[in-house]
């Protein structure tokens, strides 16, 4: 037996940056939020204790469990699909909050060509630089679009940075100077400028200075505390829904919180959305909640699924390559990694925050030549720290065994004498790469799980190649008397350690190639709204959270001018023009 | 101590060892068996199945003031040093040996024994982690998929690394010497020695892993005694700041603190 609610203006599937963000906009505005989220309740007094590398880091506790529900993969089309069974193999935030609470909260936005990447690659290279399978197009947007939404989502956020250097223009700086540079951010500083590249301090949300957001919110000075992404940070100094966008929706009075509350289906009548059907995770009770607005702001294999479990939208097929739905699946992982051990010298690195460190962009999107390269786009090339601690942080020479008194003893020794150098790559869609429903494994109601298909493509690998030759230039002239490159795996297994995925609902001007508009506005269903990086028709180089965040600020809007004109699309679909 | 004796977790407690034989009267083979462990744990009137109530006459240790707590005062504490997964001492034994093979004592600090680590590995293989609650275990599994939980590889696997110990030396793993141990835990490693629905692979390197752990996780674990592995590796543990360290030019020691002073103060 289903429970029916009274009508609420809009309900949200999913409480993390997405639906805070929908849920503090649309509330400003004067409509009632209902936000659903199958997790628990949890606010900043869950994260006074988490200084726990074994509880947080290792154990993964503010991931979802994977009990009642997981995701399968395969690489190609004619493999059967395994479940991924483990928990830590998968990030994805749980409860109120979501992935916004251990998030490493780098807020790079995207390039320009990043939102034409298909018109500025054929006006440049011609279109047969495109190899056939690769499926990029266009978003149906443009930089200049998005500039205010960036600013308004690193307002929010309180975003801590300096200009990078290539970067066209900003309507205005970041609201926080950067963070403090570390002894090895100058080291590396001072080298990357002598090879004539351009480094600047990362971008974070995890704040510099106390700081008070647009909406009353403040967020404390960051402690460089070393516990940060995938721990709770107990300051509220990392930018965190629960001490943003949450608490702004809950002082208007008209945002309903629930808990516990896993959206099964999406109800409609073919034409509009009128609701969602969810399930108390506890007793399994169901009920309906009408809404004249429903939006999708769950991670993005939940939105996708949801989708094709209601039947709302075409399935994409991969053989074809006609429909939408699933269609432009990407993978952030295989994060090219160097590591420099410094037998001379020594680094604070139990301290620093999740994004703490410098940028270079010099090899990002079109702002390198790519006419003699094997290789669509790029990658940033970041000097990281992470805040290491003792169990995940082994750092031995090559060669070294991994157990024993050498082990220990090389391990010991360079435990705070090593740097790394990673990249967050570019990752571009190919018409084989898709998620669907498994046909083989179910959930604990019966549904089918998301099936993904997927694995690294000839353009990552030769990106890897040809990015990590630059940090090893770079690492050799820090001085690192040992080099140590982690080369890409051979296939992706199924290992989603940073809650870095898009695609599946993706965004276009054109209703045939893309499953919602500019807006997240769904092109078959006007009242459906589909947020976050499900959206995203690539990866760019940089973590997702900023540009998903600055399209959900876009899709309020949205939603409050549909909501006030009593329906319609909010663009006009037209054919895109560039694609064959 | 003998070499021996030095892989022996219980052993190494020598005043504790005196009681237990003292007390139960139970050994095998020089050590003290499940009986005698379950016998001091129970208490009179301890219910044992929900049918038969099982009165177990035991007598109860009693700590000799003055003797055991003044000369080991950081043993004192670790009244949690008892086993809550494993039911068979031999199996203890052998995996206390092989975590000792993996991170030794040496002349820079205590090894995986005197860290915790057995101890440690004994409370997660318990704990629903332990039991892969948290994970999808829903059949069917295909070839090169485990269906089995962590706490089933790992008992599984040391009772492997005795068997194969007798085969080759004609003794348990924790009597052999240090470089057989080696050989035998790179047997395993490499996934070389047959294991029922695992390999000795996937066992070794949650072992490797769960070793690691248990030297460097915070003490409230059971692991990382007093901080030893954290001091070892200069890690300050528990910090609740790092403002008047981050831009520093040089390496910054910092005594550690653990979460335990989080919920003292």
């Amino acid at each position: 037996m289903v429970t029916k609610l009274p009508k609420v203006d809009v309900v949200t599937v999913g409480v993390g940056w997405m639906g805070g963000i929908v849920a503090a906009e649309l509330t400003k505005a004067g409509f009632n939020v209902v936000g659903l989220d199958k997790g628990m309740e949890k606010n900043l007094k869950d994260y006074q204790l988490t200084h726990d590398e074994l509880r947080y880091h290792v154990r993964s506790e503010g991931n979802q469990s994977l009990t009642h529900e997981t995701f399968t993969l395969r690489n190609t089309l004619d493999q059967e699909a395994n479940p991924i069974r483990q928990k830590s193999s998968i990030v994805i935030g749980n409860g109120i909050g979501g992935g916004g609470s251990h998030w490493a909260a780098q807020t790079h936005r995207y390039y320009p060509y990043d939102f034409e990447i298909r018109t500025k690659t054929i006006e440049k290279y011609g279109e047969g630089k495109i190899p056939e399978n690769m499926t990029i197009q266009d978003w149906g947007i443009t930089y200049d679009e998005m500039d205010p939404y960036y600013d308004k989502f690193e307002k929010m956020v309180g975003a801590s940075g300096e200009p990078d250097p290539n970067y066209p223009q900003r309507s205005n700086p970041y609201p926080n100077p950067p963070l403090k540079k570390s002894e090895g951010m100058k080291m590396f500083e001072k080298v990357a400028k002598q090879l004539g590249y351009k480094p600047f301090v990362t971008p974070a949300a995890t704040v510099s200075q106390t700081y008070t957001n647009p909406d009353g919110e403040t967020l404390n000075a960051c402690q460089y505390c070393g516990f940060c992404s995938g721990n709770y940070c107990e300051y509220g100094a990392k930018a965190d829904p629960l001490v943003t966008v949450i608490p702004t929706a809950q002082k208007t009075g008209k945002f309903e919180l629930r808990s516990h509350a896993k959206v099964i289906r999406v109800l409609h009548d073919g034409k509009k959305a009128t609701g969602v059907l969810y399930q108390d995770t506890r007793s399994g009770e169901e009920f309906e909640q009408p809404a004249d607005l429903v939006v999708l702001s769950s991670y993005v294999f939940n939105n996708v699924r949801l989708l094709l479990l209601s039947n709302i939208g075409k399935p994409y097929d991969p053989v074809t390559g006609t429909g939408v739905i699933g269609k432009n699946f990407t993978d952030h992982h295989g994060y090219p990694t160097t590591i420099g051990l410094f037998d001379d010298k020594k680094f604070n690195n139990y301290a620093y925050t999740g994004a703490h460190g410098m940028t270079i962009t010099d090899f990002t999107g079109d702002l390198f030549d790519h006419s003699n390269l094997n290789f669509l786009h790029g990658a940033q090339i970041e000097f990281r720290h992470f805040g290491s601690a003792p169990i995940g942080n082994n750092p031995t020479p090559p060669g070294t065994q991994m157990w024993g008194r050498e082990f220990k003893k090389n391990s010991l020794f360079y435990s705070n004498r090593d740097l790394s150098i990673f990249s967050q790559k570019a990752a571009l869609p190919y018409k084989d790469y898709y998620i669907d429903l498994d046909p083989n494994y179910k959930d604990v109601n019966g549904d089918p799980l998301i099936r993904i298909t997927w694995d690294y493509s000839e353009n990552e690998r030769a990106l890897t190649e040809f990015i990590q030759e630059k940090h090893i230039e770079i690492l050799k002239e820090m001085g690192a008397s040992h080099i140590i490159p982690h080369p890409l795996p051979d296939h992706f297994s199924g290992f989603l350690n940073g809650q870095h995925n898009g695609g599946g609902a993706i965004m276009g001007a054109d209703p045939e190639t893309s499953a919602v508009n500019s807006y997240l506005q769904m092109w078959d269903m006007d009242n459906l709204f589909v947020c976050g990086a499900s959206a995203f028709p690539h990866f760019g180089v940089s973590n997702p959270t900023t540009t998903a965040g600055a399209l959900t600020y876009r899709a309020t809007e949205g939603m409050i001018k549909y909501l006030k004109e009593g329906g319609g699309l909010l663009v006009q679909a037209k054919k895109d023009k560039t694609l064959a | 101590m003998s070499e021996e004796q030095k892989k022996d977790p219980i052993l190494e407690k020598p005043t504790s060892r005196r009681e237990f034989l003292k007390n139960s009267g139970l050994t095998v083979g020089g050590l003290v068996l499940g009986g005698a462990l379950g016998g001091t744990f129970l208490s009179k009137t301890e219910t044992v199945t929900k049918e038969v109530e099982v009165e177990v006459p035991v007598e109860v240790e009693v700590p000799v003031a003055g003797e055991e707590t003044q000369h080991e005062t950081h043993e004192t504490q670790d009244y949690i040093d008892a086993l809550q997964y494993f039911t068979r001492v031999e199996d203890f034994l052998a995996l206390s040996a092989a975590t000792e093979v993996i991170y030794p004592e040496d002349e820079h600090g205590p090894g995986a024994i005197k860290l915790g680590a057995p101890f440690f590995i004994d409370k997660q293989l318990a704990s629903p982690w332990g039991r892969n609650a948290d994970d999808y275990m829903v059949r069917p599994f295909k070839p090169g998929e485990s269906p089995l939980t962590r706490s089933e590889i790992v008992l599984q696997g040391v009772r492997k690394l005795n068997e194969v110990s007798q085969e080759k030396h004609s003794t348990a793993f924790n009597g052999l010497n240090e470089e057989q141990q080696i050989a035998i835990l790179r047997d395993f490693e490499s996934g070389s020695i047959e294991m029922e629905l695992t390999s000795s692979s996937s066992f070794f390197a949650l072992l490797r892993q769960l070793t690691l752990e248990g030297c460097f996780s915070d003490p409230v674990y059971g692991g990382n005694k007093n901080m030893e592995g954290w001091k070892m590796k200069e890690f300050p543990g528990a910090q609740m700041s790092y403002t008047h360290v981050v831009e520093s030019k040089e390496f910054v020691k910092i005594d550690p603190i653990s979460l335990s002073a989080h919920i003292k103060h």
